[in-house]
Parts: structure tokens; C-alpha cells; sequence
């Protein structure tokens, strides 16, 4: 394979001009330069740039409320900032992480770009609701940043009752607006894709032919559309109750603080498998890919991504064990919280069984799956840990669930993220980035976050409570480490986006189809046609058919 | 390409929400106890009903927009449903004035110190 | 699934097929599933609503009692006529517009606006009357009525927020109306293009189902006993 790469893309994946000088075929980024071309774009592909603008933003906003937070925690003593401050630097890094990075992340950046290509079509359903769903993300995100520098906000970012309707004197209502308005961002992106997937497959590309990836947005469309608009009307009620003055949480009035959570927790617990279905579906382009082989299982798979979609409805008062529900319920909701987890093993399961006597080829964005793996696995289990009651009650608001979620979001999501990213950058920007650099922050990215988080689950264990910036001293070793290694994954997140964007400027052309991979985004050129193909593609093969696709070595 | 429907069929089905709102107002004022409540609901999903089918074209639209209505409310129920095995079986405390709530025993057993015995099967 | 290999040969040049489609029927699915979608959010949206109303009527029916009996029934009733009769009138203005008849659909959708204006103002006089008995909640009507039952105060937030999330989508598909009569003025529909109307229609019709719950849950509580549930 090396070789192969050293003497350039195979033949056929050559694009027509010599590849070593800037191409002037026409694609979606050079075909108009001005900003209005831009900013009221109606095309998928520069919306989701436009997306991946914000959310890298929000990325670096969210690490430094990280950055403060771990230099505070590396001594046991509140030294650094207050109380109070520190309250708002865990609220607000949740907030913009939550709502802002992991939400959007794959199915707004990646799902708008990839999707449409995909599916084999001209763009997604509705693309100037595609363009509305960025500007309200857009002004979602200023009203919340407009919090953050005004005050902040410390009611953390579950917000719960009565603490964040009657006590906090933060900017609740400020970032409850923020989150509100982007919520619709969420939904509308979801509906868009839902309708595009449903009406706008290029011919014969049917259901069981569709990329896994395609599955997982689908999936996670439903979970946006269901989910969102209830943690909308929640934060619409607790808006109300704190600026009206409207009980409706409120005890002294007869109401239920725990409610709250109720509404609260049926949106936000299916929000993480917003966050986590695209990503596996990106793991599953990227393991076929670099498998050479068909993901095993794939109609287990594609199933597993909706019922984990479905279940992942039935599950949310886990975050409530010992918030004062009745414990029939709590029963209840832990039985089904293990069941929840099945369909996700099942999925570990079949990537693990695609890799066996696959023809490994280790690429930056195979290094990135692999590590997926083993993350998400580990956050995976730990969370049947939390999901048993009994030990719940112990782990509960400790820095265990810190890093069970931290497990799956950071080194599930966001290895996703950065798997699919590194996977499709040719296809987006048409250039090759250095390799050896990707795996060596793929490395230093994967090292640096074990460092972080897995102390945290001692900690929790023994006892460390979250959400506090004071601790006994005999924790201190271990914060020390976790610090430490949070100072290594950001090393790691700043060389990515080094040699990224050195890519741009000076990347090698990637040609059509840089990885020889299936699927009809590779069929089109790097970066694509303002309107993707030339000419309507015809699908007539199985989604994953690399066993006519044998590249050789030489 | 959609069905159009007949002026009459829309009359007809005014016709029946009307007479169903009328049926659900008079109702009101008959004492039935604890079936005003479902007998209300009951008459307000039939309207619904009729409303989707016919005004909406639910009828005569895809299955998939079938299957998405069913959706819609499936997820409602589970939204009110699972909260509510919450909400019926805890033991709480109304605040005074209100009834009681769902009718489950609202004393909570005193507090014991754990006894040496094992065999305990206590009923909440 | 979406066709393209059908050809329908006059579509491609039909001047309100976007480029992006292939045909005027995948357009017109698209559309309309889109709508349902949306639709599908709406009610999930107020289903939140319904989550915290139906909580608190178990807790506390007596005080659920005593709020709805404040309610003016008659006015009420009213307003589910109007609103009912809106929703026939917006069937009727879909059916218009798909029979290619441009008067009869600027006049139907003008009727469906004249009477979701009709229930507004119903719904602002009960609101009056609301606010002159000292039954708005919160800091707004300058404290609640002391002589009822605290929980009372919490079915009046329950009463202003979900009437009032239903007046505010009413006001948005006035809004929405009032850009149908404008395009149906212009001649914009035709019997082959008047997914607008068919899709501001759903909308309308929904706004009207969640009235329909609306109605007996909160006015008609306990009329027949004047306590308990």
C-alpha cells in the first residue's frame, strides 16, 4: 500500500489534470468567492463548512472553561477562582460542549456535507432551511456566548429547579434563550435530513443498500425531532417561572422541582445518542474502509442504530436515581437501562468482527476507529455500572459518571468526529493532510485523554464528588495526573488543527477517491461540483462491495 | 396527485365535531365520578381523529405519514406514561389542602434499625 | 422512494420545481412530509406541557376543580365552534386551491383568518377577565388571588402558558394565512403547484387539535360536581 501511495492515487482515481499543480476543474468552493456567496449559500456542502466554523469555536470556548477547571482541580484547595466562579466555568463548559460541539458536531458538519453525496444527490431536501437551521444555530450560540461574558451562568448545565427559577442570580435566562433557539437549529437539521433520506435516494439505491452512515443520521433525525422540542418547552417553562414568576416547579406552590428533571432528562438523555449515532456511523464508513471488507452484520447494525434510537427514549430517569422518585420507577428505568445498552454491543460487537481477516490498513482515520473502540467500549460498560441502581447510589454525582460520560463523549463522540473528519477531509477540501502527523496526534490525543479521565473513575469511586473545586487532599495525585494529561490532549487537539489547515495550503490533490472506498461520495470529484455529480448516479451494488474493489500492492 | 375531497365529506365531518363538542360540554354536567376524565379525553381523540384523517388527509396520504402521526403520539404516551410510574407510585406529600393524590398509602412505615433476623419481607 | 428515472417531461421546465428535485410529485412529497414532521415536534412540544398538567391534576384536584370552574364555559365552547369551523374552512380552501379555483380559495382562507382573529379576540376577553379577578399568576397581575388554594395559582400558569403557546402559534399561522391570501391574490396556484396552501392547512388543522385537548382539560374539570375530581 505504501508504495501504491508514493507513486500517487491509483489510475482511475487520478483526476484528469496532473495532480502536483492547484486544479482548475470548478467545485463548490471556487465556483463563487464573494461573501454573500457564502453567508446565503443554499448549498449542503458550505453549510456544513460554515457549521464546522462555529462548532470548532465553540470546541476552543469549551476548552478553556476546561483548561480553567483542570488548573483548579490540581490542587485540593479553592485557590484559583471562587466557589461560585467555578460553578460557572463546569456550567458553562458543559453548556458549550453540550449543545453547541457534540450536538451539531457530525450530523451538522459531516451529515451536511457527506449526506446528500451519499444518497447520490443534488442537495438535501430543503436547502434554505438548511441555511435558517445555521443562522438560528448561529444566534443560539450568540445569546449563550453573550451569557458567558456577561456574568456567566452556574446553575451547571442541567439547570435544574428550584436553583435556576427562583435562587441563581446568574444568566439563566440568557443561556436558556441560547439553548432554546438552537434547539430548533437541531430540529429543523434533523427534518431536513429525514425528508432528504426518505425522498431523494438516487435510483436503486435502496434501504439495504444505503451506507451505514445514512442509517445512524437517520436514527439520529429521529431522536431530533422527538427529543428537542420537550427540552424546548422545558426551558420555555423555566424561562417563565423565573421571569414571570409562574410556579411551575416551584414547591412553596404546591409544584414538583423533580419534574423539571422529568422534562428535562427526556430530551437531554436521548441527546446523547444524538451525540454518539453519527459518530458510530462514521466508525462504520471508516472500518469497512480500512477493513476492505463489508461491516459484518450489517442489517444488525442498521437496526441496532434505530433501536438504540427508540430505547434511548425509555431510559432518562437514570440521571434521577436519587433526585426523590419513587424507586418502582427507578427500578423500572434501570432494567431498561441495560437493555438500552444492547444494541450498542451489538454494533461493538460487528466493527470488532469486521476488522477480524480484514485487510488492516492503518490510515489516520483507522488509528482514530481503533481508538473508538476501546473508548467506547470502556464508557460503554462503565455505564452499566452507574445503570445498576444499587451502585448508583454510591457513584452518583461522583467523578465516576464525570468520566463514564467523558469516556463516551470525548473518546466516542469526538474519536468519531475526528475519525470521520480525517476520513472525508480529501473529499471536502481535496487535499491530502500529512499522515504521519495525524497518527502521531491521533496517539498523543488517545494517551492525553486516558490520562484525564481514567483517574476520574478512582476518584469517583473513592468518593470525589463532581462539581466541586475543593477536595481532600489524599485525592491530589490523582487530579494531578488528570491535569496533566488534560495539558497532553491539548496538545493533541492544537496539532490537528495545525496540520489541517496546513493541508489547505499545501496539501497533496486527493483525487476522486483518495482511500479506493465504496460509496457514491467517492464517485464524484475532490472537492465536488457545486451540485455533486455530473451526471445522476445509478446504484446497482451493495453497500460495502470492496470484494470487487481489490487494490493491489506494488 | 393528493385526493381531493368532496365538499360534503367536509360538511359531514364538521357536522360530527360539532356534535361531539356539544356531547362533550353536556356531559360535563352529568356527575360520572372518575369517568367525566375519560370520557372527556375520549371524545376529545375521536375529534382529533377525525380532524387527521379527514381535514389533515391523513387517510389518504402514505403509510409513511401514517407512521409518523402513530409516532408522534406513541412517544407522547411514552413522555406521559413513564413519568407516570414515577408519579403513581411514590408515596409523597401534597400540600395540605390537596386530596392525596393517586390513593396509595401515604404514611411511610416509621424508620427501624436493620434487625438481625433475615427473613423480613416487608410490604411498603 | 424517489423516481427519477420516470421522466415527466414538462416538469423541467415547470417554473416552481426547485432544481434540486426531479419531479413535481417528489417535491410536493418532500414538502408535505416535512410538514408532518414538523407537526411531530409540535406535538411533543406541548406534550411537555400536557406531562406537567396531568401531574399536578393528579396531585391536586380539588384546586384543578376550582380553577376550571373560573373559566367562562360558554366562551369556551365558542371558541372550539370557531375554531372547528376554521379548520372546515381551511379544508375548504386546500380543496380550492387543488381544484385550480383561485376566488373560492382567497375567500375560504380569508374566512379561516376571520375566524382564528374571531377566537383571539374571545381569547382576550377571557384573558381581561382573568386579569381583573387577580388570577394571573406570577408578578404580572400584581399577585394572585390570596383567597384560593396555592395550588390554584400553579393550574393558572398551567392555564396562561398552554392557552398562550396556542394563541402565539395562532397569531404565527394568522401570519402564515395572511402570506397564502397574498400569493393566492397573485395567482401563484395552480392545479398542479399549491403545496403552500396544502401545508399552511396542516398546520391550521393542528393548531386546532391541540385546542381540541385544550378544551375539556382545562374548562371542563369538574363541572358536575364543583369539587373532587
Amino acid at each position: 500500500m505504501r508504495e501504491a501511495l508514493r507513486q500517487g492515487p491509483a489510475e482511475r482515481d487520478k483526476p484528469v489534470m496532473d495532480s502536483t499543480i492547484a486544479s482548475p476543474q470548478v467545485t463548490y468552493l471556487n465556483h463563487e468567492h464573494t461573501l454573500a456567496s457564502w453567508l446565503l449559500t443554499k448549498d449542503h456542502k458550505r453549510i456544513g463548512l460554515l457549521y464546522m466554523g462555529v462548532v470548532t469555536f465553540a470546541f476552543f470556548l469549551g476548552g478553556i472553561f476546561a483548561t480553567l477547571i483542570r488548573m483548579e482541580l490540581a490542587t485540593p484547595a479553592g485557590d484559583l477562582v471562587s466557589a461560585d466562579t467555578y460553578n460557572k466555568m463546569f456550567t458553562m463548559h458543559g453548556v458549550a460542549m453540550v449543545f453547541f460541539v457534540l450536538i451539531p458536531a457530525v450530523p451538522a458538519i459531516l451529515g451536511n456535507f457527506i449526506l446528500p453525496l451519499m444518497l447520490g444527490a443534488k442537495d438535501v431536501a430543503f436547502p434554505k432551511l438548511n441555511l435558517l437551521s445555521w443562522y438560528i444555530f448561529v444566534i443560539g450560540f450568540l445569546f449563550t456566548v453573550y451569557a458567558m461574558v456577561t456574568g456567566g451562568v452556574d446553575t451547571g448545565w442541567t439547570f435544574y429547579t428550584p436553583y435556576s427559577s427562583q435562587a441563581s442570580n446568574t444568566n439563566v435566562m440568557a443561556t436558556g434563550l441560547g439553548v432554546f433557539i438552537t434547539g430548533f437549529a437541531s430540529i429543523l437539521t434533523g427534518l431536513n435530513f429525514m425528508v432528504t433520506i426518505h425522498r431523494m435516494r438516487a435510483p436503486g439505491l435502496t434501504w439495504f443498500r444505503l451506507p451505514l452512515f445514512v442509517w445512524a443520521v437517520y436514527a439520529t433525525s429521529l431522536v431530533q425531532i422527538l427529543g428537542t422540542p420537550v427540552i424546548a418547552i422545558t426551558v420555555l417553562a423555566l424561562a417563565i417561572e423565573r421571569f414571570l414568576g409562574f410556579p411551575i416547579f416551584d414547591p412553596a406552590n404546591g409544584g414538583d422541582p423533580v419534574l423539571f428533571q422529568h422534562m428535562f432528562w427526556f430530551y437531554s438523555h436521548p441527546a446523547v445518542y444524538i451525540m454518539i449515532l453519527p459518530p458510530m456511523g462514521a466508525i462504520s464508513e471508516v472500518i469497512a474502509a480500512f477493513s476492505r471488507k463489508s461491516i459484518f452484520g450489517y442489517s444488525f447494525v442498521a437496526f441496532s442504530s434505530l433501536a438504540i434510537a427508540v430505547f434511548g427514549f425509555l431510559v432518562w430517569a437514570h440521571h434521577m436515581f436519587i433526585s426523590g422518585i419513587s424507586v418502582y420507577a427507578a427500578l423500572v428505568f434501570s432494567f431498561l437501562t441495560y437493555a438500552v445498552a444492547i444494541p450498542s454491543a451489538v454494533k461493538t460487537f460487528n466493527w470488532a468482527a469486521t476488522m477480524y481477516k480484514g485487510a488492516i490498513w492503518l490510515k489516520a482515520p483507522m488509528i482514530w476507529a481503533i481508538a473508538f473502540l476501546g473508548l467506547f467500549l470502556v464508557g460503554g460498560l462503565t455505564g452499566l455500572f452507574t445503570a445498576s441502581l444499587g451502585v448508583d447510589v454510591h457513584l452518583h454525582d461522583t467523578y465516576f459518571v464525570v468520566a463514564h460520560f467523558h469516556f463516551i463523549m470525548v473518546g466516542g463522540a469526538i474519536m468519531g468526529y475526528f475519525a470521520g473528519l480525517h476520513y472525508w477531509w480529501p473529499k471536502i477540501t481535496g487535499r491530502m493532510y500529512s499522515d504521519i502527523w495525524a497518527k502521531v496526534a491521533a496517539v498523543i490525543v488517545f494517551v492525553g485523554f486516558n490520562l484525564t479521565f481514567g483517574p476520574q473513575f478512582i476518584l469517583g469511586y473513592l468518593g470525589m464528588p463532581r462539581r466541586y473545586h475543593v477536595y481532600p487532599e489524599e485525592f491530589q495525585v490523582l487530579n494531578v495526573l488528570s491535569s496533566a494529561g488534560a495539558s497532553i490532549l491539548a496538545l493533541g487537539y492544537i496539532l490537528i488543527a495545525i496540520y489541517l489547515v496546513a493541508s489547505i495550503i499545501r496539501g497533496e490533490a486527493a483525487g476522486n477517491n483518495p482511500w479506493h472506498a465504496t460509496g457514491l461520495e467517492w464517485t464524484t470529484q475532490s472537492p465536488p461540483l457545486p451540485h455533486n455529480f455530473a451526471e445522476q448516479p445509478v446504484v446497482t451494488e451493495e453497500a460495502y462491495a470492496y470484494e470487487k474493489r481489490e487494490v493491489t500492492v506494488g | 396527485m393528493s385526493h381531493i375531497s368532496s365538499k360534503s365529506a367536509y360538511y359531514a365531518i364538521f357536522g360530527a365535531l360539532m356534535a361531539l363538542t356539544g356531547v362533550t360540554v353536556a356531559v360535563a354536567f352529568v356527575p360520572l365520578g372518575a369517568f367525566n376524565f375519560p370520557v372527556a379525553i375520549s371524545i376529545a381523540i375521536t375529534k382529533a381523529t377525525l380532524v387527521i384523517l379527514f381535514f389533515m388527509h391523513a387517510k389518504y396520504s402514505s403509510r409513511l405519514t401514517k407512521l409518523f402521526v402513530g409516532t408522534a403520539f406513541f412517544f407522547l404516551a411514552i413522555l406521559l406514561g413513564l413519568s407516570l410510574t414515577d408519579y403513581l407510585s411514590r408515596r409523597f406529600q401534597t400540600y395540605p389542602g390537596g386530596s392525596g393524590g393517586a390513593g396509595y398509602a401515604t404514611e411511610p412505615p416509621p424508620p427501624t434499625l436493620p434487625e438481625p433476623e433475615p427473613s423480613e419481607g416487608e410490604e411498603h | 422512494m424517489a423516481d427519477g428515472a420516470v421522466a415527466h417531461a414538462h416538469d423541467h421546465h415547470h417554473a416552481d420545481l426547485q432544481h434540486h428535485f426531479d419531479t413535481l410529485e417528489q417535491q410536493h412529497e418532500a414538502a408535505t412530509l416535512g410538514m408532518w414532521l414538523f407537526l411531530v415536534t409540535e406535538v411533543l412540544f406541548f406534550g411537555g406541557l400536557f406531562l406537567a398538567y396531568m401531574l399536578y391534576r393528579v396531585w391536586y384536584p380539588e384546586a384543578w376543580a376550582a380553577g376550571s370552574l373560573e373559566l367562562d364555559i360558554t366562551l369556551g365552547t365558542i371558541n372550539t365552534a370557531v375554531l372547528i369551523g376554521s379548520s372546515l374552512t381551511m379544508a375548504l380552501a386546500v380543496r380550492a386551491a387543488q381544484t385550480g379555483m383561485q376566488k373560492a380559495t382567497i375567500n375560504w382562507v380569508l374566512a379561516t383568518m376571520v375566524l382564528g382573529l374571531t377566537f383571539l379576540v374571545i381569547k382576550y376577553f377571557e384573558y381581561a377577565e382573568k386579569v381583573e379577578h387577580a388570577h394571573v399568576p406570577g408578578w404580572l397581575g400584581g399577585g394572585f388571588d390570596p383567597s384560593l388554594p396555592r395550588p390554584v395559582e400553579l393550574y393558572f400558569s398551567l392555564y396562561f402558558v398552554m392557552t398562550g403557546l396556542h394563541a402565539t402559534h395562532m397569531v404565527i399561522g394568522f401570519g402564515i394565512l395572511s402570506v397564502i391570501a397574498w400569493m393566492a391574490y397573485k395567482g401563484r396556484f395552480t392545479r398542479e403547484w399549491n403545496t403552500p396552501v396544502e401545508i399552511s392547512g396542516l398546520y391550521w388543522h393542528f393548531v386546532d387539535i391541540v385546542w381540541i385537548f385544550l378544551f375539556p382539560l382545562l374548562y371542563l374539570v369538574d363541572r358536575a360536581h364543583g369539587a373532587g375530581m
